[in-house]
């Protein structure tokens, strides 16, 4: 099995880490660059447990070839927060948004992105963002509350 | 939106809870926010092999020969499983509480019993590697007939699913080939009805699909032990059947979990720690056995599917006085846990309301369908959900007002409830005059006046005088002794129990009161027809010799 | 079976190891999850070059290059017509991910953005082969097709001739019950060569014959849409699924193109 090298960004550091063939970008963070916060839930795309940045653009790391992140910059739940907590993490705890919590990441990462693109989203858009984020225990209401309080400026830092 | 009403009941409580109402700081929700809560697949190991399950692709059939020569071969592959790896190759999950028989294969050697059933287990160096093997495993089926529907499996001439159970039903209390409640006498209460109501409610399996899937990484540790991270919302059960399973102390393995990516109850049933552990034992490397998606959809339990008969005798006005139930639940192909979902669904039955006669006869009932077990409530949830679109009929019937119809009928504090326990700190009175004001639904003056503190007690807490039984479903073959003695036993000299022709079955009779609840103390006080229960006395001394049995009341050791 | 992924930097060379067999990854949403589930080709090919990512845009037409993304689509205004096909797909994650050549071969039942494209009457240009496919053959062999797509053409439709709609039980992301995409093109108020296409209604996108027949040479009216409603489920040979039975879906297929056709009516 041939392994190939991979050079990319990792929540803003520089590395680089050999992928296995056919291997996808979450097993290659999780074991390869031994980044946990992106979770597996299905290996197909649907529930979004596994949600990364890749250039800024959401996108799912199990149906990712991770060799085809090479030269390309990759954030995840793990980088949010770097002296401080990201806004959004700290709306997560105060609102309830998390659970059992093994969709937060995926969701964070989500939430995030959407704010980047649009700081000022309104519910409906808000719901849009995360649609492809599925949560099973916490209830997307804490969720939507949450990363509104953060665009409305109400979530402490 | 929470609102709480705090005039209910404001007498029966202290004020002074200081964090219900408002939002709070889950004590793990730092790790939850910042990725770092240690899931059971967060453990990274060097040189972890990955184990993978061959699946029968068929709903039943016996198994002439599982070849894996080949896959043996197959690159990365160290080692594959099959039953005679496993040290006690037969469990059933509630062996563990002395209740119910060893049913179910860890790997099955001479049949399967529902699609998906695992018969070997490929333990390689990559998921990938593993999963290449899988179907790499030559296995010779003789396909059986199967039965997927809870009523044609327990006709005569269905075949057998599991073979523990040969007329595919659980006997209860080694006596039974259902559980009994026996209340009053419904059959007289339908000859004076002025209405009977009948009624039949099917539910569908449900699967828990938490989002983290089921499983368990297990590593060889120092002293001779294993650790074993797992995903299990059960981990004194995961422990205890890895221990059965692999016949090893318990001591001897370290197991750490509490961190559920979601349960659901669908993460209690121990599957994957016994095959990790195994493969960690045989290999001497760390080993981790999770499902798919596909396989947590597949072949992991869901809530069973549950069939209800209902029937109901209503006077003119609404109130019920009689109601009959015959309930399956669908069991799968294993107990698991359904067994004891019929116990605890027993004992809600007639529902939250005052019914002077109340009879069930509930079957839990083996089909070739993925085994079911836990899930949020369950034993409850089903039967509610008939009995609460029942009630709807039965207003429809008389022409009451649904919502009326719930409130006359009601439990009052004090009321006498089926399972001869008295009702206490009721509510559904009050939940439904709610219901009614968000509704905009009026309610007559005697509804809107009505409360669960008053009317209730009285002749209402009376068990009835006289309590119609019967012996209809009595067993032989099966005694009130250990259930897991009787696997043993049965392991070695296989001795079918019968059903008795019902020539032998006595007839009702009126029930004596108990001589002496000394050698015969129940099963369980519902499953005994009319006696008063027992005194809940404590353990009558500190030998042991009696215990408290959530599943089955007191029990003898 | 594990599988290998090769790299190559032109189109041209991904063509020829298609046509030797190996299967194309391109957004990864369809094909990797084949890979994860150990039921991909032994021989997995992509590529690098960029101009799967082109966008043209001219006067009544529009190529877009086969690895165009439906984000890529939801961004660029003059591809407005698109967008009601492209927001349907998936979530954001999905969208930044599938490509419009994947949607093409996406299983049932995903491919509604290749319903909007096959009522659109567009073409697929085929790598190292001239002159566009018509998607309607495409789609007839699509699960035997040995040859490489490597971009669309599209014909811009008139403004209020074209519509789609896109059925499914969870909101905002779900599945299809169906979808539906109608081109109406108008001459002196009667519709000339409509083109009706449907999504989850048998293997793949395919037409609706049926509707078709008895739009043309008719007025949008109440009264044709009844008529075109009756029949909107002739012909078709709908899947059950886990998401509906192929009698729910014959049911309500003549509902949802009603709704369709009288959103377009208004305009």
């Amino acid at each position: 099995m041939a392994k190939k090298p991979v050079h990319f960004s990792h929540n803003g550091v520089e590395r680089a880490a050999f992928a296995d063939d056919g291997q996808n970008l979450l097993e290659f963070l999780r074991r390869g660059a031994g980044d946990l916060s992106p979770k597996y839930g299905c290996g197909q795309g649907t529930c979004g447990a596994c949600t990364v940045m890749i250039d800024g653009e959401t996108q799912l790391s199990c149906l990712v070839l991770a060799e085809s992140i090479d030269g390309k910059s990759i954030r995840t739940a793990a980088g949010l927060a770097s002296d401080q907590l990201d806004p959004l993490q700290v709306a997560f705890m105060d609102h309830f948004a998390a659970q059992c919590g093994y969709c937060t990441p995926g969701m964070l990462v989500s939430a995030r992105a959407l704010l980047e693109r649009n700081p000022k989203p309104t519910r409906e858009e808000v719901m849009e963002a995360i649609s492809g984020n599925l949560c099973r225990c916490t209830g997307y209401e804490p969720i939507i509350s949450a990363i509104l309080a953060v665009a409305e400026g109400r979530a402490q830092a | 939106m929470i609102e709480f009403r705090k005039e209910f009941f404001a007498d029966e409580r202290d004020d002074d809870l200081n964090e219900v109402g408002k939002p709070t700081r889950r004590q793990d929700i730092l790790g939850h926010v910042t990725g770092r809560s240690p899931f059971f697949d967060d453990h990274l190991f060097d040189g972890l092999l990955h184990m993978r399950c061959v699946r029968s692709p068929h709903h039943h059939a016996r198994i002439r020969r599982v070849d894996t020569a080949e896959a043996e071969k197959m690159p990365g592959v160290v080692r594959v499983l099959t039953g005679k790896d496993v040290p006690t190759n037969l469990n059933t999950l509630l062996s563990l509480l002395d209740f119910g028989i060893d049913d179910e294969p860890i790997l099955s050697t001479a049949k399967v019993a529902y699609r998906g059933e695992p018969v070997a287990a490929v333990i390689a160096a990559t998921e990938a590697q593993a999963r290449a093997a899988v179907k790499a495993v030559r296995v010779d089926w003789e396909v059986l007939p199967h039965v997927l529907d809870v009523e044609e499996a327990i006709k005569p001439g269905a075949p057998t699913v599991c073979e523990v159970y040969p007329d595919n039903k659980f006997i209860y209390h080694g006596k039974y080939d259902h559980q009994k409640l026996r209340f009053g006498d419904v059959e007289a209460a339908f000859a004076s009805a002025d209405h009977i109501v009948e009624g039949r409610y099917q539910m569908s399996p449900i699967e828990q699909a938490p989002i983290e899937t089921c499983g368990a990484i297990a590593a060889p540790e120092q002293n001779d032990r294993y650790v074993c991270y797992t995903s299990t919302q059960a981990l004194f059960f995961s422990l205890g059947t890895a221990a059965k399973v692999l016949q090893t102390p318990s001591s001897r393995l370290h197991f750490i979990g509490g961190t559920v990516g979601g349960g659901f109850g669908g993460k209690v049933d121990s599957i994957h720690e016994p095959l990790a552990v195994l493969g960690a034992m045989l290999t001497g490397r760390p080993c981790k056995y999770a499902w798919d998606r596909g396989e947590e959809m597949q072949v992991g339990a869901p809530r069973g599917a549950e069939r209800w008969y209902i029937k109901d005798a209503v006077a003119r006005d609404g109130r019920i006085t009689a109601r009959k139930f015959i309930g399956y639940f669908d069991s799968g192909a294993y107990t698991r846990l359904s067994s004891y979902a019929i116990i605890k669904g027993v004992g809600h039955l007639p529902g939250p309301y005052t019914i002077p006669n109340v009879y069930a006869d509930v079957y839990c009932v083996y089909t070739n369908r993925t085994p079911a077990t836990a899930m949020r409530g369950f034993g409850i949830t089903g039967v509610d959900f008939a009995i609460e679109n029942h009630m709807d009929k039965v207003a429809e019937t008389v022409g009451v007002n649904p919502i009326e119809l719930r409130i006359l009928n009601s439990y009052r504090d004090g009321d006498m409830k089926a399972h001869r326990r008295e009702a206490k700190n009721c509510a559904l009175v009050e939940c439904c005059q709610v219901v009614a004001e968000k509704g905009g639904v009026t309610l007559s003056p005697d509804a809107r006046a009505a409360t669960s503190l008053t009317g209730g007690g009285g002749e209402r807490a009376q068990i009835p005088n006289f309590t119609a039984t019967d012996e209809h479903g009595r067993v032989e073959g099966f005694d009130t002794g250990s259930y897991a003695q009787k696997a043993s036993a049965a392991a070695t000299a296989p001795q079918p129990p019968r059903t008795l022709p019902a020539s032998q079955q006595p007839t009702s009779r009126p029930v004596q009161p108990p001589a002496s609840h000394q050698p015969a103390i129940p099963p369980t006080p519902a499953a005994q027809p009319a006696q008063p229960a027992p005194p809940q006395k404590p353990a009558a001394s500190r030998s042991g010799a009696m215990r408290f049995s959530s599943l089955s009341g007191f029990r003898r050791r | 079976m594990t599988s290998t992924v090769e790299t190559v930097s032109t189109m041209a060379e991904a063509a020829r190891a298609v046509a030797q067999g190996a299967t194309f990854l391109a957004g990864g949403t369809i094909v990797m999850r084949d890979v994860n589930a150990g039921e991909a080709a032994p021989r997995i090919v992509r590529t690098i070059d960029p101009s799967l990512n082109d966008i043209r845009i001219s006067g009544d037409s529009v190529v877009l290059g086969a690895g165009v993304t439906m984000a890529q689509v939801l961004a660029n205004r003059d591809l407005e017509f698109l967008h009601p096909a492209a927001r349907m797909i998936g979530g954001p994650q999905v969208r930044n991910m599938g490509t419009v050549g994947g949607n093409l071969f996406a299983p049932h039942p995903y491919g509604d953005f290749a319903v909007a494209l096959l009522a659109l009457g567009a073409r697929a240009v085929m790598a190292g082969q001239s002159g566009g496919r018509p998607l309607d053959d495409l789609m007839r062999d699509r699960s035997r097709s040995p040859a490489l797509v490597a971009a669309i053409e599209c014909p811009r439709p008139r403004a209020g001739s074209f519509g789609f709609l896109k059925v499914s039980r969870v909101k905002p992301k779900g599945v299809s019950v169906l979808s539906v995409a109608a081109l109406l093109p108008r001459e002196g108020g009667r519709i000339r060569g409509p083109r009706v296409a449907w999504g989850a209604m048998g293997p793949g996108p395919m037409r609706g014959a049926s509707a078709e027949r008895l739009l043309d040479g008719q007025e949008l009216s109440a009264a044709t849409i009844d008529r075109v409603v009756q029949a909107a489920a002739e012909g078709l040979s709908p899947p059950t699924d886990a998401i509906a039975t192929d009698w729910y879906r014959r049911e309500v297929a003549g509902v949802h193109l009603k709704r369709l056709l009288e959103q377009m009516e208004r305009g």
